[in-house]
């Protein structure tokens, strides 16, 4: 796969009916092909209504964003990763893979599956599956799409330590094999510093972006201590 | 969970497999108290199960059992289709239209503690003593309880499955599909369900009100002359009827649209 696109956003203003202040306002930013980008912030801020306007889900808002030049709205679908797994609890695991577009054959659902340690259990329905493994089949139905972009929101929240590290793991090998444009929204800095190539930290309401780290070591050259250092510049913005 | 190759341990599986023996058993059972209280009680007007079935034989092969039970099937299948049809549009509508809902869900109350007796007479007063109005007076008192049925259904829809068809762009086919369907058909189920048994009780009360046949209008013929057991060989073929129904039809569709549901315990 090619490496992802880039993206530019500028958000004129997204405000809420009924709340006082907007959420976004006045907010630009681009985002380089391939890169993994982490937007950090305190729940509420606005990084879930980012992701959603990136998605394309949201479109009431003003000002624009692109995805290689093109409107997010008509843009190719995103692969995206929920707080939940959100599989669709009466179709089977790789016919939830399948659901991810009309190009994903049953072939592409395998393969997908296969990646992210899924192949044997594509004929089980979500409830047959740990919570552990309907994350896997989440993230393998956002990769069956092979769209090149990847929005993940929160995508650890409520998952015990071995499991994060888990989808660490995939998450990181998908990084190095196929180059997407990833945004990771969260509110830890470590799944920054684990995964990301760049730090937005969002602030205030409006929201405004307080700090724009780079964290320039490849991510599987990240050692301990390099991690730490990097939690502790990012925790030092927030 | 039919023909699913079971990968890792499934769920409760030891204690799942004596339950249909226990199910098996049960209509037996229900024969031998019956039997029992009869031989017990010895009286005329309490016939024993095999009484029963013998005029049940007679009835179908001289008399107008079959004629009988096929006019009352009929009425309540087409009463059945017509209410599930009406009831399952107007309460995705009011599911979905709050407005809606506000302007009318007095008149879906008003329509549940209707008596079903009333809405027969009148209808029987306006139309006269048709298959119309049979019919009709049915698909009234049964439109209420699907439609209310279905509204709390629609409710309960999960919004997150609706984020997910955005984000994935799915065209509006793909959504009633794969999101709109799957959530509605429980409800539709239940709703039938729940339906079935009430359109069988009402349409009997109907044909004793006033028909030219049927298994309510020969009941209340047998009542005349305190024909006990030619009741019970009418009641018990028609619940012949309806248990065919339940394990031939409504079983088995039930199995395959909800295969996916974790084995209930």
């Amino acid at each position: 796969m090619a490496t992802g696109p880039g993206l530019i956003i500028s958000i004129d203003e997204k405000r809420y009916a009924g709340s006082a202040a907007p959420t976004l306002s006045g907010f630009k930013t681009e985002i380089a092909p391939g890169s993994v980008t982490a937007i950090l912030g305190p729940s509420g801020i606005g990084k879930s209504t980012l992701l959603r306007i990136i998605a394309g889900i949201d479109r009431d808002f003003s000002g624009h964003v692109t995805i290689n030049g093109q409107p997010a709205a008509q843009a190719a679908p995103p692969g995206f990763l929920f707080q939940d797994p959100r599989l669709l609890p009466w179709l089977t695991t790789s016919d939830n893979v399948r659901t991810a577009g009309k190009g994903v054959s049953t072939e592409t659902a395998m393969a997908a599956l296969g990646r992210t340690g899924l192949a044997n259990h594509a004929n089980l329905y979500p409830h047959q599956l740990s919570g552990g493994m309907q994350r896997r089949a989440a993230l393998a139905r956002a990769l069956a799409l092979n769209s090149g972009l990847l929005l993940l929101d929160e995508p650890f929240v409520s998952l015990d330590r071995a499991l994060v590290e888990e989808m660490y793991g995939l998450i990181a090998s998908v990084a190095a094999s196929d180059r997407p444009t990833m945004i990771l929204v969260t509110h830890m800095a470590e799944d920054a510093a684990r995964l990301a190539d760049r730090v937005l930290v969002l602030s205030d309401t409006p929201a405004r972006i307080a700090a724009d780290l780079a964290l320039p070591q490849p991510r599987d050259q990240r050692d301990r201590d390099t991690l730490d250092g990097y939690r502790q510049l990012i925790e030092g913005t927030t | 969970m039919a023909g699913l190759p079971q990968i890792g341990e499934p769920p409760r599986a030891g204690r799942q497999r004596a339950l249909p023996l226990l199910e098996l058993l049960s209509f037996p059972i229900l024969l031998l108290v019956w039997q029992v209280l009869a031989m017990v009680l010895a009286h005329r007007l309490f016939p024993s199960p095999v009484a029963v079935g013998q005029e049940m034989l007679r009835l179908a092969t001289e008399g107008k059992l079959l004629a009988d039970l096929g006019k009352t099937l009929w009425r309540a299948s087409l009463a059945f289709i017509l209410a599930m049809l009406i009831g399952t549009a107007l309460g995705i509508l009011l599911g979905r239209k709050a407005w809606l809902d506000r302007l009318f869900s007095s008149w879906l109350l008003v329509g549940l503690n209707l008596p079903a007796i009333v809405v027969a007479i009148a209808l029987y007063i306006w139309l006269g003593l048709t298959e119309t109005a049979l019919i009709l007076a049915v698909v009234i008192n049964k439109v209420p309880l699907v439609a209310t049925t279905i509204r709390e259904g629609v409710r309960s829809f999960a919004p997150e499955f609706d984020e997910l068809a955005q984000a994935m762009r799915w065209p509006t086919a793909k959504r009633l599909r794969l999101v709109f369907l799957p959530q509605l058909m429980p409800f539709v189920l239940a709703a039938a369900r729940t339906g079935l048994s009430l359109i069988w009780k009402i349409v009997l009360v109907f044909e004793v009100l006033g028909s030219d046949g049927g298994v309510g209008y020969r009941v209340s013929l047998f009542f005349q002359f305190f024909d006990i057991t030619g009741i019970l060989a009418y009641t018990a073929a028609f619940i012949l009827v309806v248990l065919a129904i339940e394990y031939g039809v409504l079983r088995p569709i039930e199995r395959r649209v909800l295969q996916w549901r974790p084995v209930q315990a």
